[in-house]
Order: C-alpha cells, then sequence, then structure tokens
C-alpha cells in the first residue's frame, strides 16, 4: 500500500461546549493513502459528516473539534497538522491541497455569480501570478474535463440542470490539482443514471490525475463498487474498516453485516434483505459498551460493558480491523 | 426587453387609474375653497366679494364632474396643472418646482444614507454575529418603533429652543435670500440637521435589521460554506458571496422607498416646518386647494410608479435568475 497523504488520529468533535456537548465524533483513526478512494458509510447521525467539515476546519458552530490531530502530507515537504494551522495557512491549504464536493448539488454554487467567475477566482486566490488569459484557458480544460461544453462558462448556476451542476462543482474542486478530494454524498440529490455518469467520469479522472477520494454516503452498495477501502461508522466511531471486496464477501461487524443486508443484489443468489431493527444510537446518551449493542442480534456477555477497540480481527486479514467482542483482536492494540 | 415592455404598459395603466382617483378624491371633501375663505375671514366678507371670488377661481361654471374630468387631462398633458388657491394666483407647477428641491434634498440625502449606512452595518452585524453592532440592535429597533414626527417633537424640546444652534423651524434663516451663495448654504444645512437626524435615526435601523437578517439566512446557505472550503479571502467570501445575495431584497425595498421620497415624510415636514412638498400638501388640505393638491399627489403617485420601475429594473440587473433567456 502507498504511502498516507491524510491521517485522522483520534479526532474528536463535539457539538456544544462543556457537560452539555454531544460527541458527535468520537476518536476516530482513519489513514488515507496517496490515490485511493476510501469510503466512509453508515446511517444518517452517525457523525461521517461531521467527520468530513471537522477535518476541513469548516464546522459551523456549535461544532467544536475537541481533540485529535489531522496530518497532512504534502507532495514535497513536511507533514503539517491541519487543525493547528494559522487562518492564512489555512487559507492557503484549502482547495489547493484538500476540496471538497458536497451534499448539495443544487446550492453550491453562487446563485448571482456566472461559472466562470466562481471557477475563476479560486484559481485567483491560490495564484495570484496567474495570467487572467490562463486562468480562463485551465476554466475551460476542466469543463472539458468532466464533459460540459466550454461555452457553459458564461453561464448562470440556474441556467444548469443538476446533474451539471455538480460536474461544475467536481470541475472546482479538481482546479488546483489537490492531493485529497473529499466528496460528502455527492450524488444523493441525482437519479440514479446520472449518479451513474458522474461516479464513472470521477473513477476515470482519478485514474488520469491521481488525486485519493474520501467519499463519504450512506449508500454502502455505491461504495463498493467504487472505493478501494471502505470504513464504517456506527455513534461517531469506526466499527469496520477493510478493503472493500473482503468488506461485501464477509462483514465481520455486524452492524457491517446489517448494512450489507439492507440493499439487494442484482446478480448471484438471492439474500433476504432484513435491514437493521432499532434506530440509530442517541448521541446524548449513548449505550454503555459498544454503542451497536441494543441493536444487535448477536450481542453477549461483554457487549454492554466494554467497548471494544478497533484492531485487526484475530484470523490473519491483512488490513482489515474491527471492532467487535466477536472479533477480539489478535493482540492488544498498540495505543 | 418584451418584460420591460410589459412593466412600462402596466406602470402607465397603474398612471392612469392614479391620475382619475387623483380627480375625485379631492372634489369628494366637503366644503370648497371659497368656503375656507370664508371661514378663515370669520365671515367678514361681502356676498359680491364671495361670488367675484368663485369666478377666480373658475367654480362658477357649474361644470358637471364627467366635463371637469375631461378638463383636467386637456391640461395635464398641457404640463399645465391649473392655479394654486393658497398662493393665487402662482401656478401650482411654480408651488411645486419651488417646495421640490427642499424635500428631495432633505429626505433624498437621508434616504440614501440612511440605506448605505444601514446596508453596511448590517453586512458587518450579520456577518460577525455577536459583535458590538448586535448589541445596538434593540436600542435600533427600539428607535426605529417611533413615529417620525414623535421623534422630531422631542428633538425640537430637547435642541430647539431660543439662542441654541439648532432652528426649530423653516428650511433657511427668515430673510435669507435662496441662493447658492456663503450666507444661504450654511444656513439651509443647519436648518436640516434636525429632520435629517430624525429621519436617519427612525428609518437607517430598518434596513440595518433586514441586512443582518438576510446575511444571517444567507451565510447558512451551501454556497457560502463551499466559497470558505475553497480557501477566499474572508472579504471576498463576505462581500461577493454573502453579501451580494443578501443586498438583494434590500435593493428592491430601497428603490420603493425612493418614490416615498416626494411624499413620505410630511409629518417631518410638518413638524419642522420645513418648505417641502409635504408641508404644502398640508397647508393645501387645510385651504382646500384642489389644484395644488392634485399637482402634489400627481407628483407622489408618479414618483412612486417611477421608483417601482426602477425596483423592477434594479432587479433584473442584480439577480440573474429573473431574467428571462433570449
Amino acid at each position: 500500500m502507498s504511502e498516507p497523504v491524510l491521517e485522522v488520529r483520534k479526532l474528536r468533535v463535539d457539538y456544544g461546549l462543556g457537560d452539555e456537548a454531544v460527541h458527535a465524533v468520537r476518536d476516530v483513526d482513519l489513514t488515507l493513502h496517496r490515490g485511493e478512494v476510501l469510503g466512509l458509510a453508515g446511517e444518517s447521525g452517525s457523525g461521517k459528516s461531521t467527520l468530513a467539515y471537522g477535518l476541513t476546519r469548516l464546522l459551523p458552530p456549535p461544532g467544536v473539534v475537541s481533540g485529535g490531530q489531522v496530518v497532512y502530507h504534502p507532495l514535497d515537504g513536511l507533514p503539517v497538522d491541519v487543525l493547528t494551522l494559522t487562518p492564512a495557512k489555512l487559507r492557503q491549504f484549502r482547495w489547493a491541497e484538500t476540496s471538497i464536493v458536497f451534499q448539495g448539488a443544487m446550492n453550491s454554487l453562487n446563485p448571482v455569480h456566472r461559472v466562470s467567475t466562481q471557477l475563476l477566482d479560486v484559481i485567483k486566490a491560490h495564484e495570484p501570478r496567474s495570467t487572467a488569459a490562463g486562468r480562463l484557458a485551465r476554466a475551460r480544460e476542466l469543463l472539458r474535463l468532466v464533459g460540459i461544453s466550454a461555452d457553459r462558462l458564461d453561464s448562470y448556476p440556474h441556467q444548469l440542470s443538476g446533474g451539471m451542476r455538480q460536474r461544475v462543482m467536481i470541475a472546482m474542486a479538481l482546479a488546483l490539482e489537490p492531493q485529497v478530494v473529499i466528496m460528502d454524498e455527492p450524488t444523493t440529490a441525482l437519479d440514479v443514471v446520472m449518479q451513474r455518469q458522474i461516479l464513472g467520469q470521477l473513477a476515470e479522472l482519478r485514474q488520469r490525475l491521481g488525486f485519493a477520494v474520501l467519499f463519504i454516503t450512506h449508500d454502502l452498495s455505491l461504495l463498493v463498487e467504487f472505493s478501494d477501502r471502505i470504513a464504517i461508522m456506527y455513534g461517531g466511531r469506526i466499527v469496520e474498516e477493510a478493503p472493500a471486496v473482503e468488506l461485501y464477501r464477509r462483514a465481520l461487524h455486524p452492524y457491517t453485516d446489517g448494512l450489507l443486508h439492507s440493499f439487494p443484489a442484482l446478480r448471484g443468489p438471492r439474500r433476504e434483505l432484513t435491514g437493521i431493527p432499532g434506530s440509530p444510537p442517541d448521541l446524548r446518551a449513548m449505550p454503555s459498551g459498544c454503542a451497536f449493542h441494543p441493536r444487535c442480534p448477536k450481542a453477549f456477555g461483554p457487549c454492554d460493558k466494554e467497548l471494544p477497540p478497533l484492531g485487526p480481527p484475530g484470523d490473519d486479514r491483512p488490513g482489515r480491523a474491527v471492532a467487535c467482542w466477536l472479533h477480539p483482536a489478535a493482540e492488544p492494540v498498540p495505543r | 426587453m418584451k418584460f420591460l415592455l410589459q412593466r412600462i404598459a402596466f406602470y402607465l395603466f397603474t398612471a392612469w387609474a392614479a391620475i382619475t382617483l387623483n380627480f375625485f378624491i379631492p372634489r369628494m371633501i366637503p366644503g370648497d375653497p371659497v368656503q375656507a375663505l370664508i371661514s378663515r375671514n370669520q365671515g367678514r366678507i361681502s356676498a359680491d366679494a364671495i361670488q367675484s371670488l368663485r369666478v377666480l377661481f373658475g367654480l362658477d361654471k357649474n361644470q358637471s364632474l364627467a366635463e371637469q374630468y375631461v378638463d383636467y387631462w386637456t391640461q395635464l398633458l398641457h404640463g399645465d396643472l391649473g392655479l394654486s388657491f393658497t398662493f393665487f394666483p402662482t401656478p401650482v407647477s411654480t408651488v411645486i418646482g419651488d417646495s421640490l428641491p427642499w424635500t428631495v434634498g432633505l429626505v433624498g440625502i437621508t434616504t440614501i444614507v440612511s440605506f448605505l449606512l444601514g446596508t453596511a452595518l448590517g453586512v458587518g452585524a450579520g456577518w460577525r454575529r455577536g459583535s458590538w453592532i448586535d448589541a445596538l440592535l434593540p436600542a435600533t429597533t427600539f428607535l426605529s418603533s417611533i413615529p417620525y414626527f414623535w421623534l422630531g417633537l422631542v428633538a425640537i424640546a430637547l435642541f430647539a429652543g431660543p439662542g441654541s444652534f439648532f432652528p426649530s423651524s423653516g428650511g433657511y434663516e427668515p430673510g435669507l435670500v435662496p441662493a447658492f451663495d456663503q450666507y444661504f448654504i450654511p444656513s439651509a444645512i443647519r436648518h436640516s440637521i434636525l429632520p435629517a437626524a430624525t429621519i436617519l435615526v427612525s428609518s437607517m435601523s430598518g434596513w440595518l435589521l433586514s441586512m443582518r437578517n438576510m446575511m444571517v439566512t444567507v451565510s447558512s446557505e451551501d454556497y457560502i460554506t463551499v466559497a470558505h472550503a475553497k480557501g477566499l479571502s474572508e472579504r471576498r467570501v463576505a462581500l461577493s458571496y454573502a453579501a451580494r445575495n443578501a443586498l438583494l431584497p434590500n435593493v428592491s425595498g430601497f428603490a420603493l422607498s425612493l418614490g416615498f421620497i416626494v411624499g413620505g415624510t410630511l409629518l417631518v415636514e410638518i413638524v419642522f416646518s420645513y418648505p417641502g412638498l409635504g408641508f404644502q400638501l398640508f397647508q393645501a388640505v387645510g385651504y382646500k386647494d384642489y389644484p395644488l393638491m392634485q399637482g402634489i399627489f400627481l407628483i407622489i403617485t408618479i414618483s412612486v410608479l417611477v421608483a417601482n420601475l426602477i425596483a423592477d429594473v434594479a432587479y433584473l440587473l442584480l439577480d440573474p435568475r429573473t431574467r428571462k433567456s433570449g
């Protein structure tokens, strides 16, 4: 596996301060390697979007990052902790190193400015010495990259369809050739045909440009197909992490298993759709022990008492980690 | 273009309706100018004098309303608004021409200043919630809920009086001849400070509050988060992304308020006896001066309609979504 580009270490994100604070992300460790697609899945409220906002420091108040590190490894130069960057350095870091495609394809573009204005201002902000003609040429090139004709530069956002807007956003995300692109449910608002087109295009662009993707969605079926590795989040923690194919073939955590049985397979033997009984945990009053135990069909002895650590499972499977007492860590995880 | 023509046609129709109402409403007020003169002189006018007054004012012809209406339009289209009864025999157009600059000068400038200042403060308050401007909000809201004229009375009671710098009434020192010279201009400015401050204080907070609230609403839009994520400077995000969108409702409000410059602050002008159009209208009503009333209403109507048209055009220019393609 290639070297890491973005390392999240023990990240904690709270909403609110003091005793009233709700812990939305709890001690999350996550590593994104250069050029890979890491999928992050979980139900609504599992903290996946909060994690994305937290690691880019875009959390709207009352969200607060209350601990941890986000280490970014630039192509050349020393690793930096994003969380301790000064505002000026942070502005430089944003978009140039890590860009984001947001959930709301419809509202991500400023309605009163032309597409060109919004594509050009980000290039100008980060490369003040570029010429106007150079920037324009880049903007045209970017639109062509996502399959939109260059004359759309003069359009206003309301003149574009939802799919085109999201492709403009993807073009914008690639404008500065960042190492990391975070995608927060980028295709949720689009129909399935458009989803497919955009994801296909994205995979192709990634091959060509070699950026790494942190792909956040609640649609596990999408991830299985599209990503290299998948991390599953539940109640603000990562509960399982594995290469996509292995996760699909054999999920270790009962929650992952539940997620996989929540959508039908198109080919192969029919499986029963079971879903997961119960509802996601209340972040204000988390169950003791493993947060999933009240909904878990396989809960036993230690589940409601002790929190299972995230670690490699007992059997020898490289690159896997799970936090479940059914699969206790082979050796104590160094923490 | 088609849209604009449609709007203009609509406004022409509205203008016709308003002018027609202008014609009829003063005639529904009981009494006539001669009776008003009689009562002003406490009945000490001879019957002959009354008759000659009627002839003089053109009230002896016993025309039907319909005939008067046709005459009114003919005159109007010739730019003739008739003679004022109050300032007889000055033409109404002259009376309006004399008082219009006072109103436009006082209310026009204060409206623009209040809009610019209120909007700028609103942008600041909405962008940095919890700053010192937010602490001002309750006070400004309180001030804006006080009617202009009452604030004016309080201002006169507090600041004006014998020997005070601020005069309590008029538009300039009596005895000065209106001219652009070193005596008249300072005097005019000195007389306008209190009424202007009154209007400014009570109208500014409206702009401030609406701009602040729009800023807060817009700040939570996705494209603002995107703008932050793009690493744009704080200034560019605040102005080009947030304020630019938050401004839209305020601009149409501003264009509309331009229409009320001419007649909107009647009470302030009355309180300060300011020689503007509102004060003139007040006097015209007192003397049953139909031609002057009609003339002033006409000016107010036209300015409101023009302001509406400006609002439409401004919105077209500022918000691409309202532009029809093609």
